[in-house]
């Protein structure tokens, strides 16, 4: 292989790179700019809510209560070695507000609901179910797309909202129930360190910002899907897979630009 | 399941939604006694205001009755210069005094305000006369040993 080839490969892999972000970029233009057509047939948005957010509860309430647990038995741990174990309810709530609970929440959302967005739409797809819309004149973008995308974004911060309280009322469970650390001292501390604005506010920032990319990842794949039962498969991995890695990103940006200025 | 059906239980889902935030700012944060009520700004300059920081609560007797609104350097006299926020309905002599204490042996620092026992009530905007700046352990452990130089070699051992 020459260098010529080794430069025309790189040159290649960069213009693929390219194209494809670009690609990402015209269409969610396409898909902000359906979005009040959506909204005026809200019915389809309550129905996409119905589909991401309530059956996402059961998985999304029963992971906060574990990871409360977990964090209450090792934040005990290691706290109890400095003698500060009464600040449990205060690592318990930030972790959770600020980190835990918009990321895994995003994680499992991308699991749970992301998945079926791109299997539906990939399925619509490949059953020639798009192109018939556009045959009867109906805009596939503004009658399927655009609902799931609002109902995605709204249901994902209520979602972490929820994993949030849940794991801390887990939290309380293992640390003030199970290992009892006075419960005074658990929320006093809790309510003395956790910000409104600046802890649970940006928590419900970062997951609405979450919510946009997940969604927005699962739409993609399962409209760009080749039309096969192997496309489909290998977008519905690409989701879970784009989506994880997505939110990772986003999320040490975030914290980078939320928290790490000194006030 | 009809229309009715998919509309209430997405309703109970976004109640759930906004019982869990409001949980968060109400249990986890406790925005009910957020202090959103009248205060009145006192300013107090200190030697060194060792690790004070913005927002740290200001206590008389050990009760939380205010926050440090803002720190700058006043660059006339060197010192550091406190604007505090307290609650309108507190009031404090004249010849009140500031600390910056430390809470616990490692915890965060906040001013303390020892009221004194003039009839005179520091009115909003005034400065507090007497002050008391935090301790620095580098300081302390200087004094010390300049202490014990001094007390000479012949008491050593």
């Amino acid at each position: 292989m020459s260098p010529l080839d080794l430069l025309q490969a790189l040159g290649a892999r960069a213009l693929k790179v390219f194209r494809a972000l670009g690609h990402h970029a015209f269409f969610f233009a396409e898909l902000i700019a359906h979005l009040p057509q959506a909204l005026r047939r809200f019915y389809l948005v309550v129905v996409q809510i119905h589909a991401i957010g309530n059956y996402s509860l059961v998985i999304i309430a029963a992971s906060g209560l574990a990871v409360g647990f977990v964090l209450g038995l090792q934040g005990y741990y290691t706290l109890s070695r400095y003698g500060a174990a009464e600040s449990l309810g205060l690592l318990v709530a930030l972790s959770l507000v600020r980190e835990l609970g918009p990321v895994v929440t995003a994680l499992l959302f991308a699991g749970r609901a992301g998945t079926s967005l791109t299997a539906e739409i990939g399925l619509m797809k490949a059953g020639e179910q798009l192109a018939a819309m556009e045959m009867m004149a109906i805009d596939p973008k503004s009658r399927v797309l655009a609902p799931r995308f609002i109902g995605g974004i709204i249901a994902m911060p209520l979602l972490a909202a929820m994993f949030s309280a849940v794991g801390i009322f887990g939290g309380y469970v293992v640390g003030v129930l199970l290992i009892g650390i006075d419960a005074g001292q658990f929320w006093s501390q809790m309510q003395d360190g956790v910000d409104v604005f600046d802890d649970v506010g940006n928590g419900i920032v970062k997951s609405f910002v979450f919510g946009v990319a997940c969604t927005f990842v699962a739409l993609y794949q399962g409209y760009e899907t080749q039309a096969t039962p192997e496309g489909v498969a290998q977008a519905t991995t690409r989701t879970v897979v784009i989506s994880s890695l997505a939110v990772l990103l986003l999320d040490f940006v975030l914290t980078a630009v939320m928290f790490s200025t000194p006030r | 399941m009809g229309r009715r059906g998919i509309e209430s239980l997405v309703g109970v889902f976004v109640l759930l939604g906004f019982v869990a935030i409001f949980y968060l700012a109400l249990k986890a944060a406790n925005l009910a006694s957020f202090n959103t009520g009248e205060t009145y700004t006192l300013t107090a300059r200190f030697d060194n205001i060792g690790g004070l920081k913005v927002r740290a609560p200001v206590r008389s007797a050990g009760v939380t009755i205010g926050r440090v609104a803002s720190i700058t350097l006043d660059t006339r006299t060197y010192q550091g210069l406190v604007t505090l926020e307290i609650q309108k309905s507190i009031e404090f002599p004249v010849d009140t005094s500031a600390k910056i204490l430390t809470a616990g042996l490692l915890g965060d620092q906040y001013i303390g305000l020892e009221p004194g026992g003039d009839d005179k009530m520091l009115a909003p905007g005034d400065t507090i006369k007497m002050t008391q700046s935090a301790v620095v352990l580098e300081n302390l452990i200087g004094q010390f040993l300049y202490n014990r130089a001094a007390e000479g070699p012949a008491e050593k051992k």
